[in-house]
This record gives structure tokens, sequence and C-alpha cells, in this order.
């Protein structure tokens, strides 16, 4: 009996220290690597590094420790021995020395391979070139430094949803300090693009239908050589993903027009941050129309900018009507699926013609329209043609129950007869 | 000139001898005398299938890459093949409801006892190979829904403990659903099925014709209590004009449905996608999947879809030797057996409504 409850004491001891040890973990980890997290998890303030806080960071996972970055003994729990210079303790990091001590590690192609050899090392080189790179060499330490984008102390890979570099969440980094304006101010940068951005496209594409491959901030100002791209070179920019828009607008009368004006390229008419769904209203002489802005009523582009629309909005309209028409046959029970695939051909007409405006050439727009057009007239006659051969099905459905109804009474009036 | 052709043949085959028995046959005349139409409507709709199914065959190319198109051919192409099509899809549904109806009518009024317990037998081996037809069929389209309801028709055959994987596999021509089991199915459905098909209705059909129509027990008592009000006409022809009316009104119905309604071709089955939300089977295997879905997936130490299956087959095996279960002598049996029988509808019914109205 007694060495049952030894045994039953033994088992709970164990069972207590293994859940101890479970639930210890992270801060056994951490005190095994350095001393520095037993006082600085007690600090209050930007002092405070938690082990939880410091478990997260993508460095701590990979090995790496506070002595890393900020030096010292962390092998001592005395706090003069363990922050002693002699030991190379370097304390708080000055934000100038930020980007050189980051640069350190990854700029070194050999030191990351060991890591991670598929992670770029020019990282440091090109913050040198950027706008804050370039503040920073000149003094002025209110410039973003690799901390302000990355954060510290919880560094996690772009690729973590949770991480403030990640594409959902880079432009809410930005805008902690450019939404900002009294940061701003001194620089004489608006404040105003991070909510132009909400708003735009871009980050409903990335933002709402979860897109990553949706532009954000770097995507079109680099991250760290961020600037931005130059006036005469935003189509280069844009063309990165608007590929055909960009080489027909190469191509295009307004090319010339904008760059000898210093226009920058495709912001004229569709803006840079507040990026909105073009809708064939830009075309238009309504508030959304952009050619006005420039172009005299009645000129010659002004009378090619009402044909383009005119013949934007009647394929729209053709589309439309044809699948309608096509619907109602479906509805019918009517066997239309080849028009219906077709039709998906007239709306990428009607896209490409979209697309073929950045020529500024109606004759070349015109010409994706009246393909578009005969195949939307095809469906519309496709679904026609189908509700005249219901109506025929019905008349032929009747005649023949009419038939049935005959052959019923003259059967039953047959039967009347013999058994009478 | 017709009459000059029969004397010739009955000079050969001697007709009359055959013909005799279907001239002196008779068929009760009651009250309820119209259920005794729907195992004819069932053999009409079945016929019909024969001779669409016959049509559809002359377009229709068994194949994952051409079974899709074909059948799009024959319902935009061929002239009047939409209407083959409907009137096979909407024959075939309507022939599984009236072999239903025919199946409870028979139960009701008590047809099934002795000595017509074999015709039950073979009638509901024929309930069953029509419901094979349906779900062989279903599949020869090519279109999504057919896919997935395949997929997982066949998935559940599989659960049977120990011959459940080998029959999968057998259905499907390999592991998964794909062209190989199109190309068996179409064999099962135009070939396979139709041949025993074809000899149970003439054993089902002898039987009848042997054993002639069953009388109601209540409506014998009352024509034995008062033999004066016993009934009776003659087969040929009175009540086969009556059949041929009821024939008539099938293919009314039949058409409205076929020209109203014309039987849908849904989007071309891709073994890729995942399969649509909320997917059901047809509406006569609703109630046996909504029973499944409704048992918890573990019962005891049974795995509920194993437990569901093997329910479901000893409820069909039941069912079938049902005429056997009851007791002539014992009122009892009786009892227990007409409460089966309603429970069974209320079941079927009960669980088809919920089938469709669950999410």
């Amino acid at each position: 009996m007694a060495s049952l409850r030894n045994n039953s004491l033994l088992a709970a001891c164990s069972a207590l220290l293994l859940a101890g040890s479970i639930l210890l973990a992270p801060s056994l980890y951490a005190q095994a690597v350095n001393s520095c997290l037993d006082c600085h998890s007690a600090q209050d303030g930007p002092l405070q590094v938690t082990p939880e806080k410091f478990s997260q960071d993508i460095h701590a996972q990979k090995g790496l420790t506070c002595v890393s970055c900020h030096g010292g003994d962390a092998s001592s729990f005395d706090p003069d021995q363990a922050m002693s210079r002699k030991a190379g303790w370097k304390g708080k990091i000055d934000r100038r020395q930020v980007p050189q001590l980051c640069g350190s590690c990854h700029s070194n192609p050999a030191y990351m391979r060991t890591y991670n050899p598929s992670l770029r090392t020019d990282q440091l080189d090109q913050y040198h070139t950027s706008m804050h790179g370039k503040r920073l060499a000149a003094g002025d330490t209110k410039v973003a430094v690799c901390v302000d984008c990355h954060s510290v102390h919880d560094i996690r890979p772009a690729i973590d949803p949770r991480s403030p570099v990640n594409p959902v969440n880079v432009a809410k980094t930005c805008s902690r300090c450019h939404s900002d304006a009294a940061l701003m101010k001194p620089y004489g940068i608006p404040t105003d693009q991070f909510a132009n951005y909400s708003i735009s496209v871009h980050h409903d594409a990335m933002v709402v239908r979860g897109d990553l491959s949706a532009p954000t901030c770097t995507t079109c100002h680099g991250n760290h050589g961020a600037l931005p791209p130059g006036v005469d070179k935003v189509q280069n920019v844009c063309a990165n993903c608007h590929a055909f828009q960009a080489q027909m607008y190469g191509k295009s009368a307004h090319f010339k027009a904008f760059q000898e004006k210093g226009l920058p390229g495709c912001v004229v008419c569709h803006s840079n941050h507040a990026i909105h769904m073009p809708s064939d209203a830009v075309l238009g002489t309504g508030p959304t129309g952009v050619c006005m802005k420039c172009h005299a009523p009645g000129d010659h582009c002004d009378k090619a900018r009402a044909a383009i629309l005119t013949d934007l909005t009647q394929l729209d309209a053709s589309i439309k009507d044809a699948d309608q028409s096509l619907r109602l046959a479906e509805s019918s029970g009517m066997e239309v699926s080849e028009a219906r695939l077709t039709q998906d051909q007239a709306q990428d007409s009607l896209t490409k013609a979209r697309v073929t405006i950045h020529t500024f050439q109606t004759a070349l727009v015109d010409a994706d329209v009246k393909a578009g057009a005969t195949i939307a007239a095809a469906n519309l006659k496709a679904g026609h043609d189908a509700m005249v051969e219901r109506n025929h099905r019905r008349i032929g459905l009747g005649i023949c129950l009419l038939a049935i109804a005959f052959m019923l009474v003259g059967l039953w009036l047959y039967i009347k007869k013999l058994e009478s | 000139m017709i009459a000059a052709l029969y004397r010739w043949l009955d000079d050969r085959l001697h007709l009359d001898d055959l013909i005799a028995p279907f001239k002196h046959k008779t068929v009760p005349r009651h009250r309820l005398s119209y259920w005794y139409f729907f195992g004819g409507i069932t053999l009409f709709l079945f016929m019909i299938q024969v001779l669409t199914g016959i049509l559809l065959l002359l377009y229709y190319r068994p194949g994952a890459n051409e079974a899709f198109e074909s059948v799009q051919y024959i319902m935009t192409r061929v002239q009047f093949g939409w209407l083959i099509r409907s009137i096979h899809s909407w024959s075939a549904n309507l022939m599984i409801f009236t072999a239903f109806v025919h199946m409870f009518s028979v139960l009701f009024l008590k047809a099934y006892r002795k000595p017509r317990e074999l015709t039950w037998v073979t009638g509901v081996i024929l309930l069953l190979l029509v419901m094979g037809f349906g779900f062989s069929g279903y599949l020869l389209p090519w279109d999504t829904l057919a896919f997935f309801a395949t997929k997982v028709g066949t998935e559940i055959a599989g659960q049977i403990p120990i011959i459940g994987k080998p029959i999968m596999i057998f259905l499907r021509g390999g592991d998964e659903v794909t062209g190989a089991t199109l190309t068996r199915f179409f064999g099962f459905h135009v070939a396979v099925l139709p041949g025993i098909v074809v000899v149970l209705i003439a054993i089902h059909l002898f039987l009848v014709q042997r054993l002639g129509m069953s009388v109601p027990p209540k409506v014998e008592a009352e024509w034995t209590a008062n033999p004066s009000a016993r009934r009776e006409m003659k087969f040929f022809p009175n009540f086969a004009l009556r059949e041929m009316m009821a024939w008539y009104v099938a293919m009314g119905v039949l058409g409205a449905l076929a020209a109203i309604f014309p039987w849908n071709l849904g989007v071309k089955a891709d073994p890729f996608i995942s399969a649509p939300a909320g997917i059901k089977p047809e509406w006569y295997f609703l109630f046996m999947f909504q029973t499944l879905k409704m048992i918890p997936s573990k019962v005891w130490i049974i795995d509920g879809e194993v437990l569901g299956v093997l329910g479901c087959s000893l409820a069909g095996l039941l069912w079938l030797l049902l005429p056997f279960l009851e007791n002539e002598k014992s009122s009892r049996s009786k009892t227990w057996v007409t409460g089966i029988s309603i429970f069974a509808l209320v079941y079927v019914i009960g669980m088809t409504v919920y089938g469709f109205l669950a999410q």
C-alpha cells in the first residue's frame, strides 16, 4: 500500500515538473541564452523587453541574442559586468548607427547565406540612396531607420502577416510617419497619401480581396531605397503591372506631349494614391471626366473622345442586352451555353477596347469595339431565337395535349359504350 | 387485310391458344381499382426509356472528353434532340416515382400476401435496379453535379465492411471517379441493367398474369358478406382501354414537363475543382443520404457511416423479405407489418422533404 502511495506521489511530482517545464520553457530558453532579459523584462517603457516578446523575434529564433546587437556579457548576472564597455557593451544603439549595425549582418552575403540564401543583401546600399538614408546621413535623425519599419526586439519576417512590413501592413506602417502632419511639416510633404490610398482600387485589391500582389507604398516607391519615382518615370513604374497600357501610352501622342510639358504620365489622368477603378465616365464631361481638363470643347480630340465614349457605351449596352436575353432563355430552360461562352469573348473585347484607349487612336479602339459588338449581336440573336423556339415548343405541346385530350375523351366514350 | 394476316399467322403459330387466357382474364372492379394502373404506367415509362435511350445512343459518345460535348450537341444541334433527352430524363424520374407509388399501393392493398410473395420480391428487386439505372445514367452527361454525386455515392458503397472497398473500385474502375467510371457506368446503363431488368419484368408480368389481380382484404370481406356486390371487368378490352387512358395521361404529363422544363445541362465536370457546396443526390436517394448525414460520426465504437450503410442494407433486405415476415394466422404480425409500412412511407417522404430543405 505504502509503495503504491509512493509511486503515485512520484508520478504526481513528475507530472508537475513536466507541466512546469512546458509552461516555463520560453523564459528558461531566454535565460539559457542571456541574462539581459532578467532585468529588462522587469523594466518599464522602452527598456522593457520580455522573453515572450523577444522569443517572437526571427533573430532570437535563429539563435542570436541581445549581445549580437548590443554587445556586453550576457553570461554575467552582475549588471556592471554584463553592461561593461570592456565587454563590448554598446548600450542603446544610436539611430544614426542603426542601418550600419543591421547592415553588418544583412549586407554580408556569406553570413546571410547561412540563414537564408534567398534573402537580398543590398538593403543598406539601397537605404543610402533613399530619401531616408540621405537625410540621415545629413544628420536628420527623425527619418525612418530599419527599426521604425521592421520594429525592434520582435522583428518578424515580412511574410508573417503580423509583421509591419507584410504587404498588407506596409501602407499603415508608412502612414505612422507620413500621415503625421507635425512630423511632415518641416519637409513640406503632404499627409493625405494614406487616406487617398485607402480609397483606391489598389487598396481594395490588397485589403478587401486579399491580393498580396496588389501595389502598396513600396511597390511604387521602393522599400529600402524609398523615393518618389520621378515625374517622367511614372509610366515605367505603372508598366510593371499595366504593361499593355504602358506600351500603348508610350507610342501615343500624349506621351510626347506630357513629356514636353513635364507632366507625370499616368498620374495626369488616374491620379497617384487615390486611383479609382476606371470607368467609361473618365472619358465623359462629368465630374469624373479627365479629358476636358486639358482639351477644349469641340476640338478634334474632344470629338474623338466623344466617339470612343459612344462606342464603349454602346458595346457595354449590347453585351448587357445579350446577357439579359440569354438569361431569359436560360430561365426558360433553353440551352444557350455556347452563346453564353462567347459572351466572355464580347466582354474581353470591351476590356481590350478600354485598354486600347491608351493609344488614343479611335480606329484601333473601333476595331476592338466592332469585334465585341459582332459577338454581342450574335448572342442577342441566339437569345431571341431560343425564346422563339421555346414558344414553338409550347405551341407544339398545346397541340399534342389537345390530341391526347381528344383521345382520352374518345376512349372514355368508347368504354362507356362498350359497357352499356 | 389485318384479319387475313392474323389468320395466316394463326394457321402456323396457333395464336388463338396464346390469346385465349387473355380473353377470359378478368380484373376485379372496386373503389380502389385505380391503384392497379401504376404498375402499367411504370411499364409504359420503361418502354419510353428504352425507345428514347436507343435514340440518344445514336449521338451519345461515352468518354470523359466527349460525353458532355455529345449531350450538348444532342441538346442544341440534333433535331428534337432536346425533346428526346428531356423525355428520357423526366421519364426516368417519373418511372421511379410511379414504381414507388406502385410498391406502396401493393403494400397497403396487401397484394404481397400469399400467393404473390415472389411478385413482391421481383418487384422490389426491379425497383432497386431502376434506381441503379438512375444512378448510372446520372453520370453519363459528365457534368459537375453528376461527377460529384457519383463520387459521393460510390464512396458510400465503399463504407461496407470488407467488401466495400473492392465494390467501390469495381464501380469506379479505379481509385477515383474518372473516364473509366463513365465507360463502366455506360456499360451498366445500356447493357447489364437492361438485360437483367427485361428478364425480371418478364417474370414479374408472368406472375401477375398467372396469379391475377389481388383484391384488397377489406373489399374481399365486403364481397364475401354480400356476393352480389362483386364486380369484375374483362382484361381485354375493358381494362386494357383504361390502362391505355392512363398511358395517355402519363404521355401528356411527360410531354408537358419536357417542353416546359427541358432537362438542364450543367457545367462540364472538372475533377480538379472542389465539390459544389451543399451537393445532394437525386431525390430518390435523398432519404437514404439524409439518414446517413444524421447518424453521428461515431456510434459507440462503430463508425457512423458504416453503421448507416449496414442499417440501410439490412432495412432493404427486410423490405425484400417482408411477405415472409408476416404470419398469415397472426393478426399481431399483420398489425406490425401495417405499422412498418406506414412508418416507411412517412419516413421516406419526411426524410426526402427534410433533405431538400436541409442546408
